[in-house]
């Protein structure tokens, strides 16, 4: 099960574009700081993919286990962990955000609507 | 609070600033602040994750319920 899981977890990681792991949804966010992670993204127009951690502790502990990142939330641009909210946030405030993810998907990149992937 | 920056400055000794913040009062939503030549070089994710591994207790005993980090190198 856990196997199984940790693969679906991956999956979303290396595929989505920009994977949003936060606890609730984006509307309705449950925590302070995936609201900090969900509007620093939106700011930089990422194209969201948002798998909300709460309904099952497994996701968060396989996660954990993938990226070595201790605390939700995480994002992920193309397979690579970029920080939580603190970072997230201090890449967009710099412009530094927007030039990753325009290397990483390409300079058309925007897009705005956000995504929910349930995991379980 | 003074737990975690004791155990901040165990694991950063050489840092040129140190900083706790409570940011509620509450003593369980913090914002740390670290700033050491160890960070030079090291990308953001890796920085926050020494962070991570010097407060690992704290945060897996739920004393953190929030935890806010800035890093910088010198």
């Amino acid at each position: 099960m856990s196997d199984e899981l940790r693969g679906r977890i991956k999956d979303v990681i290396d595929n989505e574009p920009v994977a949003l792991f936060m606890k609730g949804t984006p509307d309705l966010v449950m925590c302070g700081n995936s609201q900090r992670a969900l509007d620093a993204l939106r700011s930089a127009g990422a194209p969201i993919t948002a798998v909300n951690v709460l309904p099952d502790p497994q996701i968060r502990q396989e996660l954990q286990a993938l990226s070595g990142w201790p605390t939700i939330p995480q994002v992920f641009v193309r397979g690579e962990l970029i920080g939580g909210a603190d970072i997230t946030e201090e890449l967009a405030a710099s412009g530094q955000l927007e030039r990753k993810l325009a290397d990483a998907l390409g300079e058309d990149y925007r897009g705005s609507a956000v995504q929910k992937l349930e995991l379980v | 609070m003074e737990r975690l920056e004791t155990l901040l400055r165990d694991a950063f000794p050489e840092a040129s600033d140190l900083r706790v913040l409570d940011r509620t009062g509450t003593g369980d939503h913090f914002h740390v602040l670290v700033r050491t030549v160890r960070f030079d070089g090291l990308s953001l994710v890796d920085q926050h994750k020494l962070v991570y591994a010097a407060l690992e207790e704290p945060l897996g005993d739920g004393t953190i319920h929030e935890l806010r980090i800035t890093t910088k190198g010198t």
